[in-house]
C-alpha cells in the first residue's frame, strides 16, 4: 500500500474512530506535533499509526459481514411493504403494520407457534436428559475399550446430515420398512409414524436424541473427567456407595454444566429444527409439525407470499434476539459463561 | 476396588443397556449399507436384513458413472475446499485483531459489537434470499461459500486461543521490529496449527452436510451439490410414502440405489470421524470456557 492510499485510508477511519476511541489510556503524544488539531488527536488516540494493518486485516470481514448479514436486515422492510417482484425493492407500495394484523387473524400462526415451542422444548429436555443419563451409565463402565467404542457409536449420528438420517429413518419407518416388518413378524399392528398424528412428534423427539444425544454426553462426559479424584476418594473413606457418589458428587459437579447447556439452549427455543422436521414431516402431519421456519419457507418459496413471510421471520428474529439476551444474561449469572 | 452385590447386578445392567443403546445407534446404519449391497428384487421387496441377498455391486458402478452422483459430488467437494477456504481466512483476519487489548487496539470494542450483534439478530430467510438474488448470485458457487464466509463463532474459538497465547513471545516479535502481519503469520499461526486444524475439520463436515442453500440458491437442478441433490430424491420418496400408486412401486425398485447413495454421502465424514471425534471435546472446551 502506497502511503497516498494509507492515508486517504486512515482518513477514511478517523471520523469512526474519533467517538469510539475513548477507552484506553492516552498514548504519550509524539513531540513537536500540535497538540490541539482534531487530525492530530485523532492519530494519538487512535494509535492508528501502530494499528493500521489491524484495521486493514478486519476490514475484509467487516465488508463480508455489512453485504451478508446487515444488508439482509435492509431487507427486512418489505415486511413492510406489499412487495411484489416485478416492481422490485423500491417500488412496492408501503402497508405499514398491515401484514401483522393480517398474520394475527390467520389460524395457522397460533398452531404454528405453538408447535414450535412445544417441539423445542421436549426436544430440550428429552435429548438433555438422556445425554446425562447416558453419560453417568458410561461413567461407571470399568472396561476402557468398551468405553471408548461406545461414546464412538454414540457420537457418530451428530456429524451426519439430516438429509441422510432422514434417508434412513423414512425408510426404515414407511410402511413396508424394516421397523413395520419387525413388529409384524411379532404379532403386532404396523405403524405408520411417518404420517400419522398421534405419533409424528415423538418420531421428532427420538430421532433427535438419536442424533444429538452423544454429543451433548461427551460434554457431560468431560465435565465428569476433570471432578478432583480426592472427592471421591473423601466420599469413599465416609463409606458413600457408587449411587451416592453418584448423587453427592458427580451431578452436582457438573451442575454448572448443565445449567449453561439448557439457558444456551433457551435463547434458541425457537429453533425447533429446520432441517429435520423439513426432511420427514409431509402434508398429513403438518397439523403437529410445521414450525415457524417451516411454516416461513413454504409461505415465501411455494405460495410467493414475500412480504408476509418476511413479517413472521422478522417476529421470530426479534423474539429470538430477546430470548438470546436473556439467555445469554442467564448464562453469565448462573454459569460464569461469557461469549467474549 | 470393593465391590457390592447390587453394583454387580447393576454392572451387568448398565453393560446390557448401553450395549443395546449401541446396537440400536449403528444398526439402521448398517442394515442401509447391506440394502446397497444386495440385488433390486430383494431390496425393493424389503427382504434384506443383516446381510446382502444377491449381493452385487451395481449400485457403485451406476453412482459412479456420469448419470448418477459424479456432477453433484464435484459441486460438493467444490464447495467444500472453497467454503473452508475462505472461512479460515476469514476467522484468522478477524481473529488476530480482535484478540487485542482494547487499550493496544482502540477502536476493538465497535468492531467486536459488530460482529456480536449478528449472533443476535438476523434478516430472516426471505431477506436473505432476495439480497443473494440481487446480487446475480443464483446458479453460482459462490451463493454457497460467500453468505456464510464469516462465522462468528469459529471467529471467537479462534480469539480466545490467539489471547491464551503468551504475551512475551508478540512483544519480541515487536521489539525485533516484526509488523502486525508478520507476528501473525511467523508467530501467532504456527502455534495455532492444532486450533486450525479443528476449526478447518468442523467447517468442512459443516459445508459438507448443508443443504438447504443449495435448494434455496440453486435454480438449476444439475447444480445441486450431493446433500441438495440427496434431499430431493428424498422428497420424492417422502412423497410416496403417504401414496398408493403405480409410481411408488417404480421409486422401490430404485431402493437399493438411494441408500448407495446415501452411504457414498457419508463416506467422508466416516473418512474424517476419527480425527472430529479427537477434536470434539478441545473444541467444545475452546469454545465454552471464558477467555
Amino acid at each position: 500500500m502506497g502511503n497516498d492510499g494509507k492515508e486517504a485510508f486512515l482518513r477514511l477511519l478517523s471520523t469512526f474512530f474519533i467517538v469510539s476511541s475513548k477507552e484506553g489510556p492516552f498514548m504519550t503524544a509524539q513531540s513537536g506535533q500540535p497538540r490541539s488539531s482534531l487530525w492530530h488527536r485523532f492519530l494519538v488516540r487512535s494509535k492508528i499509526k501502530q494499528t493500521w494493518p489491524l484495521h486493514l486485516l478486519l476490514l475484509v470481514p467487516i465488508v463480508m459481514v455489512a453485504i451478508f448479514n446487515y444488508g439482509p436486515m435492509v431487507g427486512i422492510s418489505i415486511a413492510f411493504q406489499d412487495y411484489m417482484p416485478t416492481k422490485g425493492f423500491f417500488g412496492s407500495p408501503w402497508v405499514g403494520l398491515e401484514h401483522f394484523q393480517y398474520l394475527m387473524k390467520l389460524p395457522d400462526v397460533p398452531q404454528v407457534i405453538k408447535n414450535t415451542v412445544v417441539i423445542s422444548f421436549w426436544k430440550l429436555v428429552l435429548t438433555m436428559f438422556s445425554s446425562l443419563l447416558f453419560a453417568l451409565l458410561i461413567n461407571e463402565v470399568r472396561n476402557r475399550h468398551f468405553k471408548r467404542f461406545s461414546q464412538s457409536v454414540l457420537l457418530f449420528p451428530y456429524f451426519m446430515s439430516w438429509v441422510v438420517l432422514g434417508g434412513i429413518i423414512i425408510d426404515v419407518f414407511q410402511q413396508t420398512g424394516a421397523v413395520n416388518k419387525i413388529l409384524t413378524s411379532i404379532g403386532l399392528e404396523p405403524l405408520s409414524v411417518l404420517v400419522d398424528q398421534g405419533n409424528f412428534r415423538y418420531l421428532l423427539y427420538g430421532t433427535n436424541i438419536w442424533k444429538d444425544m452423544g454429543y451433548n454426553m461427551v460434554i457431560f462426559l468431560a465435565a465428569i473427567s476433570s471432578i478432583d479424584p480426592a472427592l471421591y476418594e473423601s466420599a469413599v473413606i465416609d463409606g458413600a456407595n457408587r449411587w451416592q457418589q453418584t448423587l453427592h458428587i458427580t451431578l452436582p459437579s457438573i451442575a454448572p454444566m448443565i445449567v449453561l447447556l439448557v439457558t444456551l439452549a433457551l435463547g434458541g427455543i425457537l429453533n425447533a429444527g429446520f432441517d429435520q422436521i423439513f426432511v420427514l414431516y409431509s402434508t398429513p402431519v403438518y397439523q403437529v409439525a410445521d414450525i415457524i421456519d417451516t411454516y416461513v419457507y413454504r409461505l415465501g418459496f411455494l405460495s410467493a407470499q414475500y412480504s408476509l413471510a418476511t413479517a413472521v421471520g422478522l417476529f421470530k428474529s426479534l423474539v429470538g434476539f430477546v430470548l438470546i439476551i436473556i439467555s445469554y444474561w442467564m448464562a453469565d449469572r448462573f454459569a460464569g459463561y461469557r461469549i467474549f | 476396588m470393593k465391590t457390592s452385590v447390587s453394583y454387580k447386578i447393576f454392572s451387568v445392567f448398565n453393560y446390557t443397556l448401553l450395549s443395546l443403546m449401541v446396537i440400536l445407534c449403528a444398526l439402521p446404519l448398517w442394515h442401509i449399507l447391506m440394502i446397497s449391497l444386495s440385488a433390486p428384487g430383494p431390496a425393493a421387496a424389503n427382504e434384506v436384513g443383516l446381510w446382502p441377498i444377491g449381493f452385487m455391486i451395481d449400485n457403485y458402478t451406476y453412482a459412479l458413472s456420469q448419470q448418477g452422483l459424479v456432477q453433484p459430488f464435484l459441486t460438493s467437494v467444490q464447495r467444500l475446499l472453497l467454503g473452508v477456504t475462505l472461512n479460515m481466512l476469514m476467522v484468522i483476519m478477524a481473529a488476530y485483531p480482535l484478540s487485542k487489548e482494547s487499550s493496544a487496539f482502540p477502536g476493538k470494542t465497535a468492531y467486536s459489537w459488530i460482529f456480536i450483534f449478528v449472533m443476535l439478530f438476523n434478516g430472516g430467510l426471505i431477506p436473505n434470499y432476495m439480497l443473494i438474488k440481487d446480487l446475480g448470485m443464483i446458479d453460482t458457487i459462490w451463493a454457497l461459500v460467500l453468505p456464510g464466509a464469516v462465522s462468528v463463532f469459529y471467529m471467537i474459538i479462534m480469539l480466545n486461543f490467539f489471547r491464551q497465547l503468551p504475551k512475551e513471545l508478540e512483544e519480541a516479535a515487536f521489539i525485533d521490529g516484526a509488523s502486525h502481519i508478520r507476528t501473525l503469520i511467523s508467530i501467532y499461526l504456527p502455534l495455532s496449527i492444532p486450533s486450525i486444524a479443528t476449526l478447518t475439520l468442523f467447517a468442512s463436515v459443516g459445508h459438507w452436510n448443508s443443504w438447504f442453500d443449495g435448494l434455496i440458491y440453486m435454480r438449476d437442478p444439475n447444480r445441486y451439490p450431493l446433500t441438495t441433490y440427496m434431499q430431493s430424491l428424498l422428497s420424492q420418496l417422502q412423497r410416496m410414502t403417504s401414496s398408493r400408486d403405480a409410481e411408488r412401486l417404480a421409486f422401490t425398485s430404485r431402493r437399493g440405489l438411494m441408500m448407495c447413495y446415501i452411504v457414498i454421502t457419508l463416506l467422508p465424514i466416516m473418512c474424517m470421524y476419527p480425527f472430529l471425534q479427537k477434536y470434539v471435546k478441545s473444541g467444545l472446551v475452546l469454545g465454552s470456557v471464558k477467555g
